[in-house]
């Protein structure tokens, strides 16, 4: 065992554990040192599960390297791996994350039938008809009507939100919520945006100034750097 | 070279048969040579309200099946020497005819007409694309209720996917009173939501099913509103400026309607 220079480093803070792992080691010896470290953890009885957060510095970690630490580190049921924090990303991950953080402009009619699906935000100049769709992973802004079908954050992005300069939607969809238009006839509204409320735990409908309140970090990129 | 127009809906019974009969007629009158094509397979109705059902030896089908030429099925109208109608087969199978088979026969037709007015059946099914296939230019129809320009906005977007113009609109059925209630979408409404140039709008008028029911269409009648709109349609689609007609019996009123033009030729 190389005890002259510690490959791994644990400090407790309030929300846990954080595991420094020195980036210029094997990982191999990593998993050997770790494993050492472990078992010499005796876990009291009732013990809560304690999350850890790994510290990876300038190494990468494939999802197979991931996988075998969080299996060691959960071993005994008394840790749980909360987040990798590592200062490096791989390649297509990050073209994910542009791709995902750019804003798209389309200019055209979604008319009824037709679906318009995208990855990121989607800015459309133009309408959406009732009975047309559109679908993307972040935020949709409208330079139009909405009278269709938007769903934002379709892949589980509860942050996401949908503007539109005049909007009398069929429903509006963020992330897991559906809110739909109400069954007697109602007056559409100029110039707003649906988004979650978490204490109401609902979408609502409300002004595009408090868009600068409540989503504060709305660029995508912002928001993938922050949240991963 | 002639043109090829489908006249289609989406929604049936919003008046694609009875248009496609008014416009061929109202172009006859202008001097067009016209043919007019019942793709309605199994449904036809085009040769009722020409008036030339009894005429009919062969149709569209056995034209395909080459039973008989293109020529031969051609049914010469009563009023017009250069208006003729290729009826629809009334009990083929609906699968028979296809989309070399329509394309085969309107460019046929395009070397002597000037005119081919295609009557498109309900739907968006095969008969749809079918009756789409040969065409160069469309004209929707629609009436003010909200599932039938739901179904012309569907259209428009099928269109989208075709090598054709963008089509036109035709708002048909217009009940002046219903409209001024509020009780049926009006016209600007419509355009906004479709955004495509409106031809023309014809009112609800029970002459128009009258002479229906007597082979006569209505655009050959004198001065009835809905037999002037087709008439304006017609002018239209040659490129004239025609104003639209004022719904209202008292003159004065007019709609604001903002997208205007005639057929682009
Ligand atoms: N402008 C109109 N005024 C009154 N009745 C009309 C008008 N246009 C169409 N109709 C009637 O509506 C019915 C359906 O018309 P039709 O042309 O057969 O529709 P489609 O071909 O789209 O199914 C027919 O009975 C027809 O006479
Ligand atoms: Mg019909």
């Amino acid at each position: 065992m190389l005890d002259s220079k510690q490959m791994i480093t644990i400090k407790g803070t309030k929300d846990g554990l954080t595991l420094f792992i020195d980036d210029h080691s094997s990982f191999e010896a990593i998993l050997d040192e770790l494993s050492d470290k472990l078992s010499e953890y005796k876990p009291k009885k009732d013990e809560p599960v304690v999350p850890v957060t790994v510290k990876l510095g300038d190494r990468y970690l494939n999802d197979r390297q991931k996988k075998q630490l969080n299996e060691l580190i959960s071993a005994k049921n008394c840790f749980t791996i909360h987040a990798f924090d590592s200062n490096v990303v791989h390649r297509d991950e990050a073209l994910t994350w542009k791709e995902e953080s750019e804003i798209r402009v389309v200019n055209r009619i979604v008319r009824s039938g037709q679906v318009l699906e995208y990855v990121g935000d989607l800015l459309l100049v133009g309408d959406v008809n009732p009975g047309g769709k559109v679908i993307t992973t972040g935020n949709i802004f409208i330079m139009g009507n909405l009278l269709g079908i938007a769903h934002a954050g379709v892949n589980g992005d509860r942050d996401a939100v949908i503007a539109a300069s005049y909007m009398k939607p069929n429903q509006l969809r963020i992330a897991d919520y559906i809110s739909r238009a109400p069954d007697y006839d109602s007056e559409g509204v100029y110039m707003e945006c649906g988004l979650i409320d978490k204490e109401q735990d609902k979408i609502v409908i409300d002004r595009l100034q408090v868009l600068s309140r409540k989503r504060k970090d709305i660029s995508g990129f912002e928001r993938r750097m922050l949240n991963g | 070279m002639g043109e090829a127009i489908v006249i289609t809906s989406g929604k049936g019974g919003v008046g694609k048969t009875t248009t496609t009969a008014n416009i061929g007629t109202a172009l006859a009158l202008m001097e067009k040579k016209v043919c007019l094509i019942d793709t309605d397979i199994g449904l036809r109705n085009l040769d009722v309200i020409m008036g030339l059902e009894n005429r009919i030896i062969y149709d569209i089908v056995d034209v395909i099946e080459q039973r008989c030429k293109l020529k031969q099925a051609l049914i010469k109208d009563k009023r017009f020497d250069y208006l003729s109608l290729l009826p629809a087969a009334q009990t083929s199978d609906k699968a028979a005819v296809t989309k070399d088979g329509m394309e085969t026969i309107v460019s046929e037709l395009k070397q002597e007409y000037d005119y081919i007015i295609i009557d498109c059946p309900a739907g968006i099914e095969q008969g749809f694309q079918n009756a789409v296939t040969g065409a160069d230019k469309a004209i929707v129809i629609t009436t003010p209720e909200k599932s039938s320009v739901r179904d012309a906005d569907r259209i428009v977007g099928l269109l989208e996917n075709e090598s054709i113009d963008p089509p036109k609109l035709v708002i048909n059925r217009i009940r002046n009173h219903m409209m001024k209630n509020g009780d049926m979408l009006d016209i600007d409404d419509i355009i906004q939501i479709l955004s495509i140039d409106l031809i023309g709008i014809v009112v609800d008028d029970d002459e128009v099913i009258k002479a229906s029911n007597n082979g006569e269409p209505i655009a050959l009648q004198g001065n009835s509103k809905a037999s002037i709109a087709y008439r304006n349609i017609a002018r239209r689609m040659l490129g004239e400026t025609v104003p639209l007609q004022s719904l209202e019996d008292e003159k004065g009123m007019f709609y604001k309607v903002k997208k205007f033009f005639g057929m682009r030729t």
